[in-house]
């Protein structure tokens, strides 16, 4: 390589050498010589500056003078660069940094903290990097290179390998054969997700202040893609997660161990509460008493308890709020049939492979997340304009009387219940005026008509409905969150076959009916009882004061015909001001992911004092943080954001989190903390 | 841009060039600036300037040329950078193979094809120095380093701030722990040690080999563990047997109850060795698993590089903060290491901080005169050098005898690890005049103050220790431990706490159970475990530090008072630079690294009461053919022969379930048979009882 890159040198030299003796000779008489000087190289290099110069009647010079200036400036900005790089590496360290307050574990430290208790990190979907064991040919050179997270170079490079790579069997869920994608382990594994975009760093850095390290610090690192059950199957993460927290209580003096999950990691820990006292066959035989005995809080950041609704529409369509933006702004370049691009395609049948997406979606049914004509949120005003409630809007919401409602206010109410809609008018509608959703009728009366040879070799089982199924289920139509869920089985059977098997959605009559001790419920909060530990503690940690997605409207895809995706969001729709309809999605409070029911109901009213899913008292404590925007671009992704990914850089959280693994409770770090509605939500919740 | 053109006329205004011709240049720049800015409508004025200029020569600068130039210069780098990036990844082997010749299935593949598969779970322990450490807390100046890595990686923080590395690195002079307010700690996970540096392999290839039969991160486990600290210490401070001893039952449980492979490498083995005994000792001093758990858990050990015995190469490096590669650096640059005027001292700071870290005492030569030899006598004596690549490919025992007569008169005597004067050491012992050492009285020195606040602990010795030190004129294995028990009394206190460097009389003593012998496989048992196999795979044919010529350093004030003579040569003992070489892996000695398992082991011995079966595994060094191999698919040296062909093999055919003999029993190039024929060590009990 070195020795090709020394002629490359030298036969550029050559004409340099040669440009600037001719420069000075030729200038007044021959151009002819100049000619000689082939432009061939730097052709393309200069042709933007070139362009301009064309016409002009002295040719060569120009273009001589051209090549000139192309090297003449790239050679002084190399300069320049190399001069601030080297200024940069040689200036102190210290005073590159604005002077900055000092972090909460610094602040802590002064006060006399101490590391105490062991902390376990519990990652959730997405921010965990992926890397690769074993591939096809086309991945070659990347062992144990991060397919997912990291730079993500490779997606670029080698899409459709990468796609392939990191999508799971279909029909098991599991590895396809060939592959093997397992996730990175240790700290590395989710303390930046992309290079500078920190997801447990800032957090990791101040646990590290006030003296956590290595032996007391652990990242329950997993495979986010599976189903709960199957990563213990395939990688024994579970049995990983046991023996490492039992290891480090006795390693650190009989201390019981913190455990912080964020976002899916809440119900994944949730299902490992349960695994780890279930006997061995399905369980990890703990026995009756093993949270007790290694647990004294679990404090889950922006959990996903009772599921988003982003879930929804990334399963139905593949594509989220800004994904929908940027289709209705430059529609065809994701969908291009020419460049055979199929983007959304792609991703859809990727992500439908993994099962931990459907873990995500809304749980407990119309209860909680609401029918055709109430929701929890409902009266909530969205203010686009960052204000903040006034107090009145609220009281007049909170007179929960649907005619008093349908009178006066019933034009600004979104439907929350209804998850998906079709058109705009099924959103705003009374349900009684909308045709009745029956899901016999989706039976599948023609299973392939097989139009789509012709598009191309993404499969997804969009491919395998009937067009006229396809309108059946659009006409019209409006889905609340159990209705959906037969929507999903009709447009995508296999998979809700694959992943009902892992995953249930619904709400326990009974919670003591022996099924319940099958593993598919163990994530489900309402359908599952906390183990029996009176000492642990539960919070709720999320941001709040952030439109977040609850509700969409959907669209039939224009040109269906090769399509096979046929549905998308309708992004042309926009409420007035106060309106929480946007781009074709309802928006609610929340963390701009989890909303607000979401992330509180389970420790505002579910599991407060001792309910039938919390038998033993377990305490539970809300706190919430209102978000702030950061306020310059050189405080970065902010220190008082509450973002679903970002709170994990806000101080006020990292404070709580330090505080209690140096051994506070729940009582002491000043109780509950509310700044929503949640509360009121909850009530309105008939369980 | 801006700062570009108010950069350039301070330049050009510097040029002691006629003012006219500077006007020019400047009148040229203006005209530069109008073709970038707007080009398309100045072109027509540009002809009409053009003739107004003055003579051409000053247009085109000698800056100008220059930005010309790098300008060219990086637009061919960029195209280069693309055409590269651009490049399918399977290019750079197309290349080798067509001119190399078609490469060879690396061993993962080829066994993949024989069908073997993943069994036993994999637990590797690295060496020293290999691992990485990454920063967790540390003082002012090393602000931004959290988390890190201070060892490992790229080492760019060695350049930028190298007294602050120097201080993060070090421990606790006394107790041999953190210092105040500084964490640095061990990387975990197969990234502590898959490579040392990028592109610079440690266990990579292995990894990778034994990903392609199916082994992952559930089945591989790096015990990656602090390896400045001693092997206790790590226990104390970070736990960290406890966390491989819960590791490998995890393992053990989560496959179906199939015992672990261990593959430690160099100091890993007596890492290792500690860890055995730690792991049955009960629960206050050791992890509690009771008698059994290694033969419980244990399928094999395969041992890579194991410097049992110590490696000559550690005196050497704590004596006088060199090694061979060092002594010769300073040959060829004298004064630059040491040099005062930049301040430097480098050695200085090296050496105070390598002498903080207590694992490096644990490869001290181990078993004294007994193992290492005498003043007249040593296993290897009888070795030649210049013979030696003949001798490797045919069958040496026979011709070691007759070589050892012939060459009896000018052999090395290996015995004396450390001399003073070539002359002391080829000198008959009878002609030495030595006087001891130990008594003598240290002197405090007057320069003490003056040396700045590198300290070593020469400088307590004074002129009076020092001279003492060279008039004892040879040491031996066993004198080399009083040696460094009389320069650095600090130092070897705190590792005598830790480590041991006898022969066991009587194993049964209680003393024994104490935790400093358990990495001298001289002064322990091996566990109850019949049905475990410890193999030894080191690399042979390579010229091998171990013994050295010192003399004492001219400006002995401020610096280390002694170094190795480099201008001692001789081709027929093997010393070159000041070193004596004998066979081994470039590191460890032959004798170090195949003694135990040729015969300390071999069999049912006191030392290995349960009889477990033992292998020596030997490879024959090739450099590798040429540079586009890398460091060689043949490699024997100490680290290059993780990525020895057969050495993968083997290791992978053991982790898939073969046994040792399965392997092909022994396979030995060297005289270790020889040489370990020649040490005379009791290895029955009875013997030793009767003895008494």
């Amino acid at each position: 390589m070195a020795s090709i890159l020394r002629l490359r040198k030298l036969y550029y030299v050559e004409p340099a050498v040669k440009c600037s003796s001719v420069r000075f000779e030729s200038l007044d008489e021959s151009p002819k010589i100049d000619q000689k000087l082939g432009k061939k190289e730097e052709d393309v290099i200069c042709a933007n500056s070139l362009a301009l110069e064309v016409k002009n009647k002295r040719k060569q010079a120009k273009e001589w003078r051209c090549m000139d200036s192309c090297c003449w400036i790239i050679g002084c900005l190399c300069t320049t660069w190399w001069l601030l790089l080297l200024l940069f590496h040689c200036w102190p360290v210290t005073l590159l940094r604005a002077p900055e307050l000092p972090g909460p574990g610094v602040r802590l430290k002064r006060e006399g903290l101490m590391a105490l208790h062991p902390v376990v990190l519990v990652p959730g979907i997405v921010t965990g990097g992926l890397e690769l064991w074993e591939g096809r040919s086309c991945a070659d050179g990347l062992f144990r290179k991060r397919l997912w997270g990291g730079s993500f170079t490779e997606i670029f490079k080698r899409p459709l390998c990468l796609l392939e790579h990191l999508s799971l069997h279909y029909g098991t869920g599991l590895d396809p054969p060939g592959i093997r994608v397992r996730a990175v382990p240790g700290l590395v594994a989710a303390d930046y997700f992309a290079p500078g975009y920190f997801v447990w760093a800032v957090l990791i850095e101040n646990l590290a202040k006030i003296g956590y390290e290595g032996k007391n610090l652990h990242m329950a690192a997993y495979d986010w893609r599976l189903s709960f059950q199957n990563t213990e199957i395939r990688d024994h993460s579970l049995t990983r997660l046991k023996s490492k927290i039992e290891l480090m209580y006795i390693t650190n003096g009989y201390k019981k161990v913190v455990v912080v999950p964020h976002s899916m990691g809440a119900i994944y820990f949730l299902h490992f509460l349960k695994w780890v006292e279930t006997p061995p066959p399905m369980g990890g035989g703990g026995g009756p008493g093993w949270c007790a005995k290694h647990i004294k809080a679990t404090m889950n950041i922006g959990p996903t308890f009772l599921g988003v609704p982003k879930a929804v529409s990334n399963l139905f369509s593949a594509e989220g709020k800004d994904a929908s933006y940027i289709r209705a702004m430059v529609p065809g370049v994701f969908d291009s049939e020419i460049l055979g691009l199929q983007t959304f395609e792609h991703v859809m049948r990727m992500s439908r492979t993994w099962d931990s997406i459907v873990s995500l979606l809304p749980k407990g049914g119309d209860p909680i997340w609401g029918n055709m004509d109430s929701s929890p949120e409902e009266g909530h005003v969205c203010d686009f304009s960052k204000k903040s409630h006034s107090q009145t809007s609220l009281s007049d919401n909170n007179v929960n009387n649907s005619d008093v409602k349908r009178g006066f206010q019933v034009k600004g109410l979104a439907k929350y219940g209804r998850i998906i809609s079709f058109g705009k008018a099924a959103s705003v509608l009374h349900s009684s005026k909308l045709p009745t959703v029956d899901s016999k009728e989706f039976s599948q009366t023609s299973t392939s008509q097989n139009l789509n040879i012709s598009c191309g070799e993404v499969w997804t089982e969009y491919d395998e409905m009937s067009r006229q199924n396809i309108q059946n289920a659009a006409a019209d139509k409006a889905y609340t969150s159990t209705t959906l869920l037969d929507l999903l089985r009709l447009v995508a059977p296999k998979m809700m076959r694959r992943a009902e098997a892992h995953f249930s959605h619904g709400i326990a009559d009974n919670l003591d009916d022996p099924k319940y001790n099958h593993y598919k419920y163990w994530s489900n909060p309402l359908e599952m009882k906390l183990p029996n530990a009176p000492d642990m503690e539960i919070y709720c940690l999320y941001g709040v004061g952030i439109p977040t997605e609850r509700s969409y409207v959907y669209k039939l895809s224009p040109n269906s015909r090769c399509k096979s995706i046929p549905y998308q969001i309708d992004s042309s729709l926009s409420g007035e001001d106060n309106s929480c309809l946007r781009g074709g999605v309802y928006f609610a409070d929340g963390d701009e992911s989890v909303p607000v029911l979401s992330a509180g109901f389970m420790c505002a009213k579910g599991w407060r004092g001792r309910t039938r899913f919390n038998p033993s008292g377990i305490a539970t404590h809300i706190r919430e943080y209102r978000h702030k925007p950061p306020t310059s671009l050189l405080e970065g992704r902010g220190i008082e954001s509450g973002a679903h990914v970002d709170i994990m850089g806000n101080s006020a959280l990292i404070e709580d989190i330090l505080r209690v693994a140096a051994g506070a409770t729940g009582d002491e770090i000043g109780g509950d903390r509310i700044y929503s509605d949640i509360l009121r939500m909850a009530e309105r919740i008939n369980l | 841009m801006s700062l570009l053109r108010r950069r350039k006329p301070i330049n050009e205004s510097s040029d002691s060039k006629p003012l006219l011709e500077k006007e020019g240049e400047e009148h040229h720049e203006e005209d530069h600036d109008e073709d970038e800015d707007d080009g398309n409508g100045k072109n027509k004025k540009t002809p009409s300037k053009i003739k107004k200029k003055p003579p051409p020569q000053s247009k085109w600068s000698c800056l100008d040329t220059c930005c010309w130039f790098i300008g060219c210069i990086c637009i061919t780098w960029w195209l280069l950078l693309f055409l590269y990036n651009a490049m399918p990844a399977s290019f750079p082997q197309y290349v080798t193979e067509a001119i190399t010749g078609p490469l060879p299935d690396p061993p993962g593949v080829k066994l993949k094809k024989e069908g073997l598969e993943a069994k036993h779970p994999v637990v590797f322990v690295p060496g020293i120095v290999t691992g990485g450490l990454e920063l967790w807390e540390g003082r002012e100046c090393a602000e931004g380093l959290f988390r890190k890595r201070l060892w490992g990686g790229t080492f760019g923080e060695v350049y930028k701030r190298p007294l602050c590395w120097v201080e993060h690195m070090s421990l606790d002079n006394e107790t041999g722990l953190d210092p105040c307010g500084i964490r640095v700690r061990p990387v975990s996970g197969l990234v502590a040690a898959d490579y040392f540096a990028p592109g610079y392999f440690v266990w990579a290839v292995l990894i990778a080999n034994l990903a392609r039969i199916g082994y992952e991160e559930k089945t591989m486990y790096m015990a990656a563990y602090d390896w400045r600290l001693s092997f206790q210490n790590t226990e104390v401070r970070d736990q960290t047997l406890s966390r491989i001893k819960s590791n490998i039952e995890l393992m053990v449980a989560t496959n179906g109850g199939r015992k672990v492979v261990v593959i430690p490498h160099s100091m890993g083995v007596l890492y290792f060795l500690h860890f055995m005994k730690w792991v049955e000792a009960p629960a206050p001093m050791g992890g509690g698993g009771g008698p059994d758990w290694c033969s419980k858990h244990i399928k094999a050990v395969v041992n890579i590089g194991g410097p049992f015995l110590g490696v000559p190469k550690a005196i050497a490096g704590l004596f006088s903060a060199e090694a061979k590669d060092i002594a010769v650096a300073r040959a060829l640059a004298p004064g630059f290491l040491d040099n005062d005027i930049f301040q430097l001292q480098t050695l200085q700071h090296v050496m105070r901080m390598s002498r903080t870290w207590d694992s490096t005492m644990s490869m001290i030569p181990r078993g004294g005169d007994t193992i290492w030899g005498g003043l007249d006598w040593s296993p290897e004596e009888g070795y030649s050098c210049s013979k030696k690549r003949e001798e490797d490919d045919t069958q040496i025992t026979d011709q070691a005898g007759a070589e050892n007569a012939v060459c009896k008169a000018r052999s090395a005597n290996y015995g004396r690890i450390i001399s003073f004067g070539k002359d002391v050491a080829e000198a008959p012992s009878s002609d030495i005049e030595r006087i001891d050492f130990r008594g003598a009285i240290k002197g405090l020195s007057a320069a003490n103050t003056t040396c700045r606040d590198v300290w070593t602990e020469y400088h307590d010795m004074g002129f009076a220790g020092i001279k003492a030190v060279a008039e004892y004129k040879t040491y031996t294995a066993e004198s080399i431990v009083d040696l460094l028990h009389f320069v650095a009394p600090k130092m070897m206190a705190r590792g005598t706490a830790h480590f041991s460097y006898g022969i066991a009389d009587n194993l049964d003593d209680p003393k024994y159970k104490h935790y400093k012998y358990w990495s001298n496989p001289l002064e322990t048992t091996l566990p109850n475990a019949p049905d475990m196999e410890i193999f030894s795979l080191y690399g042979v044919g390579l010229p091998t530090e171990r013994a050295y010529v010192y003399k004492l350093s001219p400006h002995a004030e401020c610096s280390i008072p002694f170094k190795i003579d480099t201008s001692a040569d001789d081709e027929d003992t093997c010393l070159r630079d000041g070193v004596y070489s004998v066979d081994g892996d470039e590191t460890v000695p032959v004798l170090s690294a195949g003694f135990m398992c040729a015969k300390g082991w071999r069999g049912k011995t006191r030392f290995n009461p349960s009889g477990i079966r033992t292998y020596i595994r030997e490879y024959n060094h090739s450099p590798p053919a040429n540079l586009l191999e890398g460091r060689g698919t043949l490699s024997g040296a100490h680290v290059d022969i993780m990525g020895n062909f057969a050495l993968i093999e083997d290791v992978i055919r053991i982790v898939a379930g073969a046994s040792g003999e399965e392997l092909g029993g022994d396979q030995i190039h060297s005289n270790i048979r020889n040489w370990s024929e020649k040490i005379n060590l009791q290895l029955e009990e009875t013997q030793v009882y009767s003895s008494r």
